[in-house]
């Protein structure tokens, strides 16, 4: 069986200047890999570009999401196939509720699926549920999109939305940063739950305490635009202890990844 | 609402102007052009008395010494004022009851989604529907009658209650106020009439359907709606046209006067066909509307939602009288392609304590202009008086234009003004949350502006509101991509 997500010598330049320098990454379904590098390595680039950001040039590479290209396909279109991303920095939207917004996101997705619908009253109580999951509080569906929410609300509203439109393939952005230990560990909660054999997750962060509560399948180190060490979650430890310097002369080395192996 | 905005986006599936058909319906049209002849034919189409040709003529006489205003932001070819038919009415019209209607003027209106037959009528919502130059229709009105509510046709009220109409007419917009106010005393042919007697709470929604049918006419309506001591009144307006390849002319005045302690809530959502991508035809919506609050503790509220039109010149304005009262403006007015938008509000505090708010919300897309357009002024007599301006801007593209003229004169040294402005534009960021959530890009800028203008589309009245979110996005569709 092929893997759910190909990336193969991914290129990716912004204003000229090259950011991924050859990416190659298999997700299987079912997998959770994390991605862990400093800062400006390029891994928000990756996600980005994987959810169809479109002032990012794509130099060279292909990527493969259930077999479609995906690289060819709408943002739109690939959030309705089961892409999703929780971002680094959620968007505020004035004015547009919650619901509004999230009912309007899931009939489209379900609608892709093949779905009826749900009216409001049955949104609701789908919405209502996984609230509950998540610890939050009743009137978050009357706020505005991420209008005056804390650091933690934005992140934990990102999970919900997972939870929620139960993507194929979920990509988290640095989801773990800004949260205390306890939405810490109610975040990774709701990313247990939804773990399947049939879903995916990149789990991008700088902290290996986030992997102590979503245990990672793989562990990728990307540095400098490119993917230098590939491992298990004891990768993670080594890199808390030693720090991402001694990997600098990796740099230059193309590792298999382990979709390969 | 936010349980509406998702019905209204689902909806919305095509991005022509829907109410563009023309109706096949015998009209009588006046000879084009205008001189004091073609007055008097519409005097005596109409069957007024004598003091309304009297009253006709010296407003003609009037228009013919001004000069039209060019002050607004606003750009188009020169009209030519002989080329316009002033009067255009269904043959088949003095109806005793609303079965007589011609079919094919009911089957308009119902093309349009405002039936006419009582029973079908959305509870709470009267209606006067008025077709090219002519009221055809008024509905629910014994129900009003009974409690002494008068809400007809404004050349029934000429007939039936000459005094008020004497007494009030030109009152709030003298023939005198500017070049199109002028016309339209001259040769307008019929509107809405409302009269709310003293502590009487309407218990309806009172609505005006305004349609342009015929070619190459102007359409001049007059609305007259006063609020006697205690009354409360919520009125609503909605106009469309077909699409023509040329530009008509709809020059309307619309007068409200609020007595002691009454209330007036003049709500529009104005459709008038825009033109085409590259400005051909369209409406050119000239229109005078002011208020005023003559009585202590009383309240004129306008709150519009402007997306039709090529070119729209227009200002609800409340003149704060009464000791006490208050004065408020809730607007969105919506822009594309090659339309212009001139549009503002202007309070004027005379009494004591008299409060004014103003909430703008300009959207341009496309190559249209947006001007907001506000005079506050607090005379000397205004003490305590009290305003609040907001106006936004929200532009969608770059080829687009977004202008805010604030005037603020204030001659009462303990009177206070607030003003705040804000241009925004939608961001990519927004656009992109929303396409990664699954929803497409025109959905999203739907979204995005029906949040933007949550504050004012909330003043509306429950169907109405739900009328103009659909409007905004089926009006903004293709501005993105
Ligand atoms: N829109 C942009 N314009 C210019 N440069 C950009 C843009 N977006 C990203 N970059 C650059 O690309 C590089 C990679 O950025 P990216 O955000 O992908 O890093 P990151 O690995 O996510 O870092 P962090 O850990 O700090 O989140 C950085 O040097 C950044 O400055
Ligand atoms: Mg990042």
């Amino acid at each position: 069986m092929s893997a759910l997500l190909q990336i193969r010598n991914l290129r990716v330049a912004i204003e000229g200047k090259e950011i991924l320098r050859g990416v190659s990454l298999d997700v299987y379904a079912g997998e959770v890999h994390a991605i862990m590098g400093p800062n400006g390595s390029g891994k928000s680039t990756l996600a980005a570009v994987l959810a169809g950001r479109e002032e990012y040039e794509v130099l060279e590479g292909e990527v493969l999401f259930d077999g479609q290209n995906l690289l060819e396909m709408e943002p739109e279109e690939r959030a309705r196939a089961g892409l999703f991303l929780a971002f680094q920095y959620p968007v505020e939207i004035p004015g547009v509720s919650m619901a509004t917004f999230l009912r309007t996101a899931l009939n489209e997705v379900r609608k892709a699926r093949g779905q009826e619908p749900l009216d409001p009253i049955q949104f609701l109580s789908y919405a209502r549920e996984r609230m509950s999951w998540l610890g939050m509080e009743p009137d978050f569906l009357q706020r505005a999109v991420n209008e005056g929410f804390s650091g933690g609300e934005k992140k934990r509203g990102e999970i919900f939305q997972l939870l929620l439109l139960e993507p194929r393939l979920a990509i988290l952005d640095e989801t773990d940063s800004g949260l205390d230990i306890d939405a810490l560990k109610i975040v990774a909660s709701g990313v247990n739950r939804m773990r399947s054999p049939e879903r995916s997750f990149i789990v991008i962060t700088h902290y290996q305490r986030l992997l102590n509560y979503i245990v990672p399948d793989v562990v990728h180190v990307l540095f400098d635009g490119r993917i230098v060490r590939t491992g298990g979650r004891e990768l993670a430890l080594e890199l808390e202890e030693r720090g991402y310097d001694w990997l600098r002369s990796e740099g230059e080395l193309v590792l298999p990844t382990l979709g390969e192996q | 609402m936010p349980v509406q905005q998702d019905e209204v986006l689902q909806q919305v599936t095509q991005s022509e102007y829907k109410y563009g058909f023309v109706a096949n319906i015998e009209e009588e049209i006046a000879p084009v052009g205008l001189n004091e002849d073609i007055i008097r034919f519409i005097w005596e189409r109409k069957g007024e008395p004598e003091w309304m040709l009297e009253w006709r003529l010296r407003a003609y006489r009037h228009w013919k010494t001004m000069q039209e205003p060019r002050w607004a932001k606003v750009v188009y070819p020169p009209i030519d004022y002989q080329a316009i038919s002033y009067y255009a009415a269904p043959k088949k019209r003095h109806v005793q009851s609303l079965d007589e209607i011609d079919p094919e003027i009911r089957r308009m209106f119902e093309k349009l989604g405002i039936p006419l037959e009582e029973q079908k009528l959305l509870a709470g919502v009267a209606v006067d529907a008025v077709l090219d130059s002519a009221s055809v229709a008024t509905t629910f009105k014994e129900k009003l009658a009974e409690l002494g509510i008068i809400f007809c046709s404004m050349s029934e009220a000429i007939q039936k209650y000459p005094e008020l109409v004497q007494k009030y007419l030109g009152s709030v917009v003298p023939y005198t106020d500017n070049f199109f106010a002028a016309l339209n005393s001259a040769v307008f042919s019929d509107g809405s009439f409302v009269y709310v007697p003293p502590g009487v709470r309407c218990p309806m929604e009172l609505s005006t359907y305004f349609r342009i049918n015929a070619a190459r006419t102007g359409q001049f309506e007059r609305t007259l709606i006063i609020a006697d001591e205690g009354a409360y009144v919520s009125y609503l307006e909605g106009c469309t046209a077909p699409m023509r390849d040329e530009n008509q002319l709809h020059a309307a005045v619309v007068e409200l006067i609020a007595l002691d302690g009454a209330e007036i809530k003049y709500s529009t959502v104005q459709n008038w066909y825009p033109g085409d991508r590259e400005g051909r035809g369209g409406i050119y919506n000239f229109v005078t509307k002011r208020g005023i609050c003559l009585g202590r503790e009383s309240k004129i509220s306008w709150t519009q939602v402007e997306t039709g039109s090529a070119i729209t010149w227009k200002y609800p304005s409340v003149i704060l009288k009464g000791e006490g009262s208050v004065g408020e403006f809730y607007s969105v007015a919506v822009t594309n392609h090659r339309q212009q938008a001139d549009t503002g509000t202007k309070m004027i505090h005379i009494g004591r304590h008299t409060r004014s708010r103003i909430v703008s919300k300009g959207i341009a897309a496309g190559h249209s202009s947006n001007t907001y357009r506000g005079l506050v002024r607090i005379l000397r007599g205004a003490d305590y008086a009290r305003n609040y301006t907001q106006c936004d801007s929200l532009l969608i593209g770059s080829s687009c234009g977004a202008h805010t003229f604030p005037y603020i004169e204030v001659l009462n040294p303990t009177a206070v003004t607030e003003h705040e402005a804000m241009t925004s534009k939608i961001g990519e960021d927004m656009l992109f949350y929303c396409r990664q959530r699954g929803i497409s890009e025109e959905d999203a800028v739907a979204l995005i502006v029906n949040g933007y203008c949550r504050e004012v589309l909330l003043h509306l009245p429950m169907e109405f509101a739900v009328e103009a979110q659909k409007l905004l996005a089926i009006s903004l569709e293709g501005s993105v991509g």
